[in-house]
């Protein structure tokens, strides 16, 4: 019996007897290593608690909605849908239309579409197909890094690096050769909705050319080896076996790049001026949903007047769960069954 | 030759587009850089704001404040995300994991500022008081969305068998997430959680109307509370030379400090003081 001085491995199952072992000889263990009756429970509360924290995810999205529609009744009854067709904003005389913000949040979020998605598509295009192997993934840093700049050190540049430029150069240019169209006209302050689109346009950038590259990555090599066969130079074999295909997906990433822009704040905030009219000039300042938010939430006296900022936040919130499902779908359509790399 | 010459414009565009986009990365950094390093100094680092006029005075509570800030929202998004990410791979292979899954993704494009509406209902008009807790609740809301999908695709990663293996040697689901498929997991996952980290460190609009700013310093958790953005922000839209100069030294600090922090995570998990795998 020298062995019992030394220490028992230390399982946490109970001591077998030894009287019932002598008895029978020859017997199989078949008892698991560690007893169920230990692992079953913590396993359970496990797993619940980690069903809870998924369950929070859709609690959390529940209770924004309800939040949102609680907070803005008193708006939505005052003022119904008209809410949404009146440009008329006063607080004074707690009369509230959000016209001029959804006017402003449309313009500047096309605009900055129009500038961004050729310049996105294009990076996207050079990085997957043109580019020398070795420049690949400094670009692809370079703009990914673009992504993580803040959006109010965004903003600190446009005021004092981007309106300056717009002022003295690039408005009274664009006044003197497209002033006729209407669309660049009055005087040229710098700020207002030409440079909030172009630095709104310079901040959705990544995000769309990061999952066209991506949409880009998943065309099949023999597409392009199948186009190249048949005698097509590379932008012929770009425009047909590529950018056909990854249709879908650039437009997925698109929408995404708009979602990104309908909500952006704090850099446009800086820039367009903030004055609710509707003006057909890009040169005039205006006003965005959320930049009113931004602007008037921390000062609104008054109930009123709060919710009805409430509903503007609801009409965005929405908007933007909308436009980012859409985009989601369509994406997912492409690169459906491939590991997708984190799209923040 | 019409059709080589085409195909000769696309490239020079491609390339054009290229410059275009990388032009306004360097002049961001390279001015931001040769103005805050011009005006950062020893009493920026140190001291509160003085009043309008005053030469001088800092930011320091605002990093001070900002960094309360984030420490709440950590402390209240991180576990969270991480879990919903353990339930979504380890238990979400299914339709309601489906739904949580897309209800992640599009959580992640709702605009910061409703989430900050959000905070500020609840949290803001409920203690009757702007405070660091709401601007922590606002940044947390936003970190487990985020968290929660880069998780999963990080335990996905590892491999089937050596959760197998672990089964096999009896060792309980429970055990086996946690110190085999997440501790495999590991350095993937803090990347995951140094991005939303990242993200929402430099975030201004949650916290406008939830930590609200404050001119001096304040320790108390439900008493409004400088950060660093806001101060940025408000000195931004000043009139006053002063506050610009400052406001650059801000941003600096603010993107060195973010930088720095996912660095040093980063050499911490790559050098093994934290390393699973």
């Amino acid at each position: 019996m020298s062995h019992q001085a030394l220490p028992r491995p230390s399982f946490n199952a109970p001591e077998p007897d030894r009287a019932a072992r002598t008895d029978l000889k020859v017997q199989a263990n078949t008892a698991p290593l560690l007893p169920g009756k230990v692992s079953e429970i913590p396993d359970a509360l496990f797993g619940l608690l980690m069903r809870l924290c998924g369950l929070a995810v859709v609690a959390l999205l529940g209770l924004i909605v309800y939040e949102l529609i609680a907070r803005s009744q008193l708006s939505w009854h005052a003022f119904g849908w008209k809410f949404f067709f009146q440009s008329d904003w006063n607080p004074v005389e707690d009369s509230f239309g959000a016209l001029p913000f959804i006017y402003g949040t449309i313009v500047s979020s096309m605009l900055a579409l129009l500038l961004a998605v050729p310049l996105s598509v294009g990076v996207a295009v050079y990085v997957t197909e043109m580019s020398p192997g070795w420049l690949r993934g400094p670009i692809s840093f370079m703009t990914e890094l673009l992504a993580a700049i803040p959006s109010v050190i965004y903003g600190l540049w446009a005021i004092f690096i981007l309106v300056p430029i717009l002022r003295n150069y690039i408005q009274p240019f664009l006044a003197t050769t497209l002033g006729w169209t209407g669309l660049f006209t009055g005087p040229p302050y710098g700020i207002g909705m030409l440079a909030a689109g172009m630095i709104l346009s310079i901040m959705i950038i990544p995000i769309i050319s990061s999952i066209t590259r991506e949409v880009l990555s998943v065309v099949p090599q023999h597409q392009r080896e199948g186009v190249l066969a048949l005698g097509a130079t590379r932008w012929e074999m770009i425009r047909m076996g590529v950018l056909r295909n990854a249709r879908a997906g650039i437009v997925g990433a698109v929408i995404l790049g708009l979602g990104r822009a309908l909500g952006e704040t704090m850099a446009v905030t800086m820039v367009i001026g903030n004055t609710p009219q509707i003006m057909k000039s890009l040169f005039a300042t205006g006003d965005t949903m959320a930049s009113v938010l931004a602007n008037q939430f921390s000062e609104a006296t008054g109930d009123v007047y709060l919710s009805a900022l409430i509903e503007i936040g609801l009409a965005l919130f929405l908007v933007t769960i909308v436009v980012n499902a859409l985009a989601r779908l369509m994406v997912w359509s492409v690169t459906r069954g491939l590991p997708s790399k984190s799209i923040a | 030759m019409r059709r080589r010459i085409v195909d000769h414009t696309m490239t020079g565009l491609a390339v054009l587009t290229v410059i275009l986009v990388i032009a306004p990365l360097l002049a961001i950094f390279s001015y931001l850089v040769y103005r805050g390093i011009g005006s950062i100094n020893w009493a920026f680092l140190t001291q509160t704001p003085k009043p309008v006029g005053e030469p001088g005075g800092g930011m320091a509570n605002a990093i001070v404040g900002s960094v309360t800030i984030l420490t709440i929202a950590s402390l209240m998004g991180i576990p969270f995300g991480i879990g919903a990410g353990i339930f979504l791979a380890e238990y979400g292979r299914n339709k309601y994991g489906d739904a949580v899954r897309f209800i992640c993704d599009v959580m992640n494009g709702v605009p910061s500022i409703v989430i900050g509406i959000v905070a500020y209902s609840l949290v803001v008009l409920r203690q009757r008081h702007f405070s660091a807790l709401a601007g922590g609740v606002a940044l947390a809301i936003m970190m487990v969305p985020t968290i929660a999908r880069t998780t999963e695709q990080m335990l996905l990663l590892v491999p089937q068998a050596i959760r197998e293996a672990a089964y096999g040697l009896g060792v309980s689901r429970w055990r086996t997430t946690l110190s085999i498929t997440l501790r495999t997991a590991t350095s993937g996952v803090i990347t995951g959680v140094m991005l939303a980290f990242a993200r929402v460190a430099g975030e201004t609009a949650p916290l406008l109307f939830t930590a609200f700013g404050n001119q001096f310093w304040n320790w108390k958790l439900d008493q409004p509370t400088a950060a660093l953005p806001l101060q940025i922000f408000t000195y931004a839209i000043s009139p006053f030379d002063e506050w610009h100069r400052q406001a650059w030294a801000g941003a600096l600090v603010l993107i060195i400090l973010i930088v720095g922090a996912v660095s040093a995570v980063r050499i911490a998990v790559r050098h093994g003081t934290l390393a699973g795998a």
